[in-house]
């Protein structure tokens, strides 16, 4: 029978859950939003036959912040503080996606030394959110030595980024323009070092879990996410691409000159958890290539672009020069106007399509920010390929999805 | 170093029960593993091989609330989460700690609008707040320590 | 085809005067769309050969308020084969926002167009599940919408420290 405290109510259920539920013939059970593997606090109702799945209700918004709401009222260049707690696995990239979006709405250039680090650093991100996704993901199906692996070296990623902006997750480092400030010196050889190391390290990965008959037996042809129904219920990333899809922005409309970089995009045959794992696998590989490509070649020049109606001054002029004085206190006060107009952005994060929808009506504050965030639009292919599986499977089908509540929910 | 060195010849120590509770509860205070956000991405960072919570007794993160003594509140309360971190408080037996960790969950932090509940304290008493968007493992860790000595602290009847 | 801009005249020939206008704004293109025809639309955009949008890329919609018609809805479309993307826009009066769905056409606007009756009350008509989504079921009001408060507290300083602390709701035991 459905237990009164499931806070929905029983007739609203009625329609979602079959007839069975309703005579008690079935059972119906809650998962989360408090469960060590919904990765956050996503909520599942399970309708089940014994131990097998007849209706999955995804229950999401219980981490929903309100953030598009609260970027109307801050100016442009706040705004970007709020893009990092979206996706906190890939700051890098949800202040890209920003960026893009302002520097397309005032039309506003970046100088290529900009572009080029803007580049490194989000590949970079993408191996800690690919990590991040390696290391819960084995957790969740009991290899516990990976998750201690993958975060060893998510720290030296990190110590990267903390160099460069301060701070270890919530960086800010890109801004309209450019970045906020040149890399550090040294910068070079620590991710040369880290580029040394790594690709060792992936092999480690997989020797552990690759060949393991334990981690083959609960994700070979388990979610399986066939091929048309990927691209119609809007899967996008590492989901679509183990469909057999490759499709990948990068590629597809390239962005801050990723056609200059020599990359493939890797595909799965199967689509199902271990196509997922290997896909990803195989990315992080390939941002190894492009980091490589990028830190051989970072050209000298300015670190963000000299347009003082959008970017501030730098410090050192600010002692001599009036106007440079007054473009900052204007800056710092009120901000820039952006013409009226709307765009759209696309961007590839980590977990798939991120599409930055921005509106201005001419004044210093967006007028609507709209994140399409990939890991909603994922989830939302949960309840269909469920079906069937066992609960154990669940678990794993959920995390080679790789939501992010925060992705999810905003 | 420590019980041994203070056993001499003789075998026995003495001191307060009162002290040796609350020291034993220092030495294994399992968390209740609930992560809302950002933050938790950094209690795992906490929990994993650099900083690895395991020296203070930690390792264990008990996915039951039954089981466990302290929850931390990692990340943003939303207004739709709150009602379901107070019943996981209200399940937890005594003594049970709360650490409040991040800015959001301490005061709000960077939102302050209709959804996030400006402070866990709204919700259920709060021990310790760690400051921090997200706060580093350190500064976890050290609010762990500050908990420590403020359990060191207490009087053995406040349980009984 | 791969030029949006013959895409858009393509859609604009096809149906006429339910194609309101075609705006370009640094190079993206889109379609004000009649509001009871744009599940056609994205069909005929979706099953043409010369177009193909197979993709669904976005859905949401923004708020005009007290303008009106208050609301814009936006579909961000993408085609796979063209690598183009094209944005419909339909226009929707602030009294009994009610549009088609157009779940028919892509199935994954079922969660997009839930998000948007959730956070703007604009319902859809034959859409198979039209609940909350983000909010708790018993919420009251759409929280994107421009007339809805946006929540903001009092920020406690030294100066107001007290007064603030009197008022707060600390919870107890």
């Amino acid at each position: 029978m459905l237990q009164p405290e499931m806070e929905l109510t029983v007739d609203e259920l009625k329609h979602l859950v079959s007839n069975r539920a309703i005579e008690g013939d079935t059972m119906v059970l809650n998962m989360g939003p408090q469960h060590p593997s919904t990765h956050g606090v996503l909520r599942l109702l399970l309708e089940l036959d014994g131990e097998k799945i007849i209706t999955c209700i995804p229950d999401i918004g219980y981490l929903h912040s309100g953030i598009e709401k609260n970027m109307e009222a801050k100016s442009f260049e706040k705004v970007l503080v709020m893009t990092d707690r979206m996706d906190y696995l890939n700051n890098l990239g949800n202040n890209l996606a920003y960026c893009l979006a302002i520097e397309k709405l005032v039309d506003l250039d970046v100088p290529p030394r900009a572009q080029v680090i803007r580049v490194l650093l989000t590949e970079l991100q993408r191996i800690t959110s690919h990590l991040v996704f390696l290391g819960t993901h084995a957790l969740d199906l009991a290899a516990m030595s990976v998750f201690l692996y993958c975060f060893r070296e998510r720290e030296i990623i990190l110590d990267i980024f903390e160099m460069c902006s301060g701070q270890r997750m919530m960086t800010s480092y890109f801004r309209p323009g450019g970045l906020w400030r040149d890399v550090p010196e040294g910068f070079e050889e620590v991710v040369q070092n880290f580029l040394d190391i790594f690709p060792a390290r992936i092999q480690q990965y997989e020797d552990l879990l690759s060949n393991n008959p334990l981690y083959l037996d609960r994700t070979k042809g388990i979610g399986v996410i066939p091929t048309d129904m990927a691209l119609s219920w809007g899967a996008t990333g590492p989901p679509l691409r183990a469909s057999g899809i490759a499709y990948d922005v990068r590629k597809a409309q390239p962005y801050s000159g990723y056609e200059q970089y020599e990359f493939d995009i890797p595909t799965g045959e199967n689509g199902d958890v271990y196509d997922r794992y290997i896909v990803r696998m195989e990315e992080m590989r390939q941002s190894v290539r492009i980091v490589q490509q990028a830190l051989d070649n970072i050209p000298e020049g300015p670190f963000r672009s000299d347009n003082r109606k959008f970017v501030p001054p730098p410090r050192s002029e600010l002692a001599h020069s009036m106007e440079a004085v007054i473009h900052h206190f204007k800056l710092w006060t009120e901000g820039f106007t952006a013409p009226k107009g709307e765009v759209y952005v696309p961007v590839e994060s980590p977990k798939g399509l991120l599409g930055c929808y921005l509106v201005s009506d001419g004044g210093s504050n967006p007028y609507r920010v709209h994140f399409r965030t990939p890991s909603f639009a994922n989830m939302q292919i949960l309840p269909k390929i469920s079906i069937g599986c066992l609960v154990a499977d669940l678990v794993a089908i959920i995390s080679s999805l790789d939501p992010v509540l925060g992705d999810v929910d905003r | 170093m420590g019980v041994e060195e203070k056993l001499g010849n003789l075998g026995i120590i003495t001191t307060t029960l009162e002290a040796a509770v609350n020291w034993s509860r220092t030495r294994a205070m399992w968390p209740l593993l609930s992560g809302l956000a950002c933050c938790a991405i950094e209690m795992m960072a906490t929990q994993a091989s650099d900083y690895d919570l395991s020296r203070f007794g930690m390792e264990l993160m008990r996915p039951s609330p039954r089981q466990s003594d302290l929850l931390i509140i990692a990340g943003r309360v939303t207004r739709k989460m709150a009602p379901v971190l107070r019943r996981l408080y209200d399940q937890m037996p005594d003594p049970k700690w709360v650490l409040a960790m991040g800015d959001c969950c301490s005061c709000g932090g960077v939102f302050n609008n209709y959804a996030i509940i400006p402070g866990v304290d709204e919700v259920m008493p709060v021990d310790v707040y760690v400051a921090g968007c997200p706060p580093r493992p350190e500064g976890l860790i050290h609010g762990i320590v500050t908990l420590h000595e403020k359990v060191k602290g207490e009087k053995i009847n406040t349980y009984s | 085809m791969d030029d949006v801009k013959a895409i858009a005249d393509l859609v604009k020939k096809e149906f006429g005067e339910k194609i309101l206008s075609i705006d370009e704004f640094r190079g993206e293109f889109n379609l004000s769309v009649d509001a009871d025809s744009i599940s056609q639309v994205c069909q005929f955009l979706r099953d043409n050969p010369d177009t193909k949008f197979n993709f669904l890329a976005a859905l949401t919609a923004v708020d005009f308020w007290p303008e009106e018609p208050r609301f814009r809805v936006v579909y961000e479309l993408y085609s796979q084969e063209n690598m183009l993307n094209l944005g419909l826009r339909v226009l929707v009066p602030g009294e009994d926002p009610n549009i088609p769905s157009i779940e028919s056409v892509y199935p994954n606007a079922n969660w997009h167009e839930r998000e948007v009756y959730d956070m703007f009350g604009i319902t859809f008509e034959g859409h198979s599940d039209l609940r909350r989504i983000l909010m708790p079921h018993d919420w009251e009001g759409h929280p994107l919408r421009k007339d809805y408060p946006l929540g903001y507290e009092e920020v406690q300083f030294s100066f107001n420290f007290d007064e603030i602390d009197q008022r707060k709701r600390y919870a107890r035991e």
